[in-house]
């Protein structure tokens, strides 16, 4: 791939990247959230269209277009999201969408060779829906390998598995290695980069920073190159004042519908007054963290979250209640979720009926308090500068920064004792995520308990004052902000420390 | 029960099983793709009519009728007066990706507005002729084979109808083939259990969705071809029951677990459930009339008319309980495919 970019409305994915890969070799493809690996690879399956650069294959210059012209230039990709059919056997699977006349008993036998030749464990007459998430991503790589790729992409193919079974599908991989297939594995996990690949390359916010061979690898070097030089922020962080124990978290673990932790046994306090920020790579338990104090997760037997409230009674149990509960306890929660329109606002109200939301229930007259909302709504679209034609316009309609800013003036209009916040300016410009930043300062003033999810390392560590690291579901360390390094954050994002917890 | 009334009721349930089983398998057939069309009604009634008023035409114009041109005429005007209608539903939901069920329903109304405002008027059209019949076109379709038909009691059973009763069971059992042996069958079981799977395998999502829907709407049309032509014998009413009977075909393709081969003896079975008010011993009626509190034992033939979809109910009840995902809807049924929904 010689000088690819992709550029999606106004966001850069990919900025000229230039990537080889050679047959017989393990790739590993490192980087950031965002950094733009995932879309890289997608162009190379057909999936997106590259605006500019090249891609070469075999030294020829090709055009794919599709997943079948992909599949034509023996590129197979391997998605996060498996492409399965549920009620068909493993057989009918593979055999979907291949232009042969349809004989499954052919196709069973042509399975077993391949797992014979590779080592898989796959029963082609077994359904879909009876298989295990490993079996499924085996599944997913016979189906590629039956079509003749001689280039495996695996996005993250370790994140649903177990270490066991991430080990066989490792011995699997170096069969195909040494079959002289080429593959390349997108992963955010150090310890798996420098075990299985024999070059690694990173790319960083879209930009491609390097290649080296595993052999000269260590995962210092490797987060270096991933999380790049420090960037000045100048964003305030005032010092906390005389913080207070508002939340504390105990033992608190969480399955999946699958049955695997996405929590394991947490345990922190959050302080009212301070911001605390929480790092981790996508997926290794955040979202379900914030769900669970907000009373939207079911948690496992032993989790605790007890919150003590600013007037100094006795703490309460925040487990097993619902939001409502909780809100009728009088416990000021506020929740900004990852999913904007989804989870936080309805995308076709306005401004003043979004408003209501939180506070319909507290009229007492058959009709609805339209009153209060509204001027609640025009307060936020003056103090905040809220852009939009009028607070009726559907919030839908508005931009990514401004709906942030509604649904954010709105949690902080209700007074919160804590506010919990999932990447709060994912998507913003600079101007809005500074609009933002000091609104969460100005509620840490106020002694309210900020939690902070972010993705922006240079962001966390400059706004929050302490830095909670989560990886692989297990607390990985707590950092204070003002003394700690991004290489020191980034290590604990990707390699587990010893015994779970670290400092 | 007299042998000879026993005859009569399988007879009956097997002409009235004819016309919804064309409709559940073309309805099978839509669904498999994902495609939930409610229409259904509305098609067999655009079925119905334009083979009537094709043949009508073609009788009150020509002289010497051929029997042969007034079976192809009635069929293929059948088939593409159906397959137009669900053209129209496929436009409207794969392309402009409207509302499936609402899309669905407007449908069934269109279609029977059409057709009975054809129907209505077709004889003034013709010029005031009367009470509209289509005698040739209707002996042609309800000619059963010679010499067999009169074979006493399993000649009465097996052999008195028309082609169209054993042309449904062939259709019938060529659509099983189709969808759980060919390899088009498989890419079209994909497209309605997940279309972002099929379209990443390769499959033409939209091309499948729109043929199954026009094939399978075509086949639900030849019911109402059936029924003008065989059921009624070659006249219109305007009574809306080619409605009931598209529900019915509806309710059959949940009944046979989405099973075309099912659909051979289900629709029987709903015959036979339809027909139960007129074969039932009078006084197992009136004592159930009775029972119920009914002044008249009439007034029975209202709640035997619900067996089929008190039958459908309780199939749908045990289904889901059972939580077997092999004998569940298409999993992507009703939902709109767009590629770059992600």
């Amino acid at each position: 791939m010689e000088n690819v970019t992709k550029v999606f409305g106004s966001t850069v994915a990919n900025n000229k990247v230039t990537l080889d890969i050679y047959s017989g070799e393990i790739l590993s493809l490192l980087g950031e959230n965002g950094s733009g690996k995932t879309t890289l690879m997608n162009m190379l399956s057909g999936i997106y269209y590259p605006d500019e650069g090249d891609i070469y294959v075999d030294g020829k210059k090709v055009a794919i277009r599709s997943p079948k012209d992909a599949f034509d230039l023996g590129i197979g990709m391997i998605h996060q999201h498996f492409k399965l059919i549920d009620v068909f056997t493993a057989a009918e699977n593979v055999a979907l969408g291949i232009d042969e006349k349809l004989n499954l008993k052919e196709v069973s036998a042509r399975i077993n060779e391949i797992c014979e030749k590779y080592g898989f464990d796959v029963d082609p007459d077994q359904k879909v829906y009876d298989m295990s998430v490993s079996q499924k991503q085996t599944l997913e790589i016979v189906k590629v390998l039956y079509r003749g790729a001689n280039i495996l992409i695996l996005d993250e193919p370790t994140a649903v598995l177990t270490p066991q079974e991430t080990e066989k599908l490792f011995d699997v991989l170096r069969n195909m290695r040494a079959d002289g297939k080429s593959i390349i594995i997108i992963t955010h996990k150090l310890h798996e980069v420098l075990s299985i690949s024999d070059r690694v390359s990173i790319l960083r916010k879209g930009e491609y920073v390097g290649t080296v061979d595993t052999a000269d690898a260590t995962e210092l070097s490797l987060t270096e190159m991933m999380v790049g030089k420090k960037v000045i922020l100048n964003i305030d962080r005032p010092e906390p004042e005389n913080p207070v124990k508002r939340l504390q978290i105990k033992n608190l673990s969480i399955k999946n519908s699958d049955g695997v932790n996405v929590l394991e046994n947490i345990n922190f306090d959050v302080f009212g007054g301070e911001i605390l920020g929480i790092a981790g790579i996508s997926g290794c338990g955040q979202k379900e963290l914030l769900e669970a104090v907000a009373g939207l997760q079911n948690t496992c037997d032993g989790s605790s979250i007890l919150y003590d409230s600013p007037d100094g009674e006795s703490a309460i149990e925040l487990i097993g209640k619902t939001p409502k509960q909780i809100h009728n306890l009088g416990i000021a929660l506020s929740f900004v979720p990852e999913d904007r329109l989804g989870m936080g606002l309805v995308g076709s109200m306005g401004m003043s009926d979004n408003m209501m939301l939180k506070s319909y229930m507290d009229g007492h007259s058959f009709f609805l308090e339209r009153k209060s909302p509204k001027k609640l709504a025009e307060k936020i679209k003056k103090e905040l500068g809220v852009v939009t034609p009028g607070i009726n316009t559907p919030v839908r309609k508005l931009s990514g920064g401004n709906v942030q800013k509604v649904l954010v003036g709105r949690e902080i209009a209700s007074a919160p004792a804590v506010l919990m916040t999932a990447y709060a300016v994912r998507g913003l410009d600079i101007n809005t995520s500074y609009t933002i930043y000091h609104l969460l300062n100005e509620q840490k003033k106020k002694g309210v308990a900020v939690i902070y999810v972010g993705e922006d390392l240079d962001v966390l560590l400059a706004h929050a004052d302490r830095i909670l690291v989560l990886c692989d579901g297990k607390l990985n360390g707590i950092v204070d902000a003002r003394n700690t390094t991004k290489e020191e954050v980034g290590l604990l994002m990707t390699k587990l420390q010893d015994g779970g917890e670290g400092k | 029960m007299t042998l000879s009334s026993l005859i009569s009721w399988i007879q009956g349930a097997i002409i009235f099983g004819t016309v919804i089983m064309y409709g559940s398998i073309g309805e099978t057939l839509t669904e498999k793709s994902g495609n939930l069309n409610l229409g259904v009604p509305g098609i067999m009634y655009l079925g119905g009519i334009a083979s009537l008023a094709s043949t009508f035409m073609y009788e009150l114009n020509v002289p010497n009728p051929n029997p042969v041109i007034c079976l192809i005429l009635a069929m293929v005007s059948a088939f593409v007066a159906s397959a137009l209608g669900g053209l129209i539903y496929s436009f409207l939901t794969i392309t402009l990706r409207a509302n499936q069920n609402v899309t669905g329903l407007t449908l069934t109304i269109f279609g029977s507005g059409v057709a009975n405002f054809f129907g209505g008027s077709l004889n003034k059209l013709a010029g005031g002729v009367g009470q509209i019949s289509v005698p040739v076109t209707s002996s042609v379709f309800r000619t059963n084979i010679p010499g067999l038909s009169s074979m006493g009691a399993v000649g009465k059973i097996f052999f008195s109808y028309g082609f169209m009763a054993y042309l449904a069971i062939v259709i019938a059992i060529v659509s099983q083939y189709f969808l759980s042996k060919t390899k088009t069958g498989l890419n079209l079981r994909a497209v309605g259990e997940n279309p972002a799977t099929a379209d990443a395998a390769g499959i033409n999502v939209t091309r499948y969705k729109y043929l199954s829907t026009c094939i399978g709407a075509g086949i639900s049309g030849m019911g109402g071809l059936f029924y003008v032509m065989d059921y009624i014998k070659g006249t219109w009413a305007n009574d809306g029951s080619i409605e009931a009977l598209g529900w019915l075909a509806v309710a059959l393709v949940i009944f046979t677990n989405w099973k075309p081969k099912n659909a051979i003896w289900g629709s029987y079975l709903f015959g036979f459930c339809y027909w139960l008010y007129l074969y039932l011993p009078s006084s197992i009626s009136t004592k159930l009339a009775n029972w119920f509190g009914l002044a008249k034992t009439a007034h029975m033939q209202n709640l035997y008319n619900m067996i089929p979809y008190i039958v459908t109910i309780v199939v749908l009840v045990i289904t889901s309980c059972r939580k077997n995902k092999k004998s569940q809807a298409p999993a992507a049924l009703g939902l709109p495919y767009f590629r770059e929904d992600r």
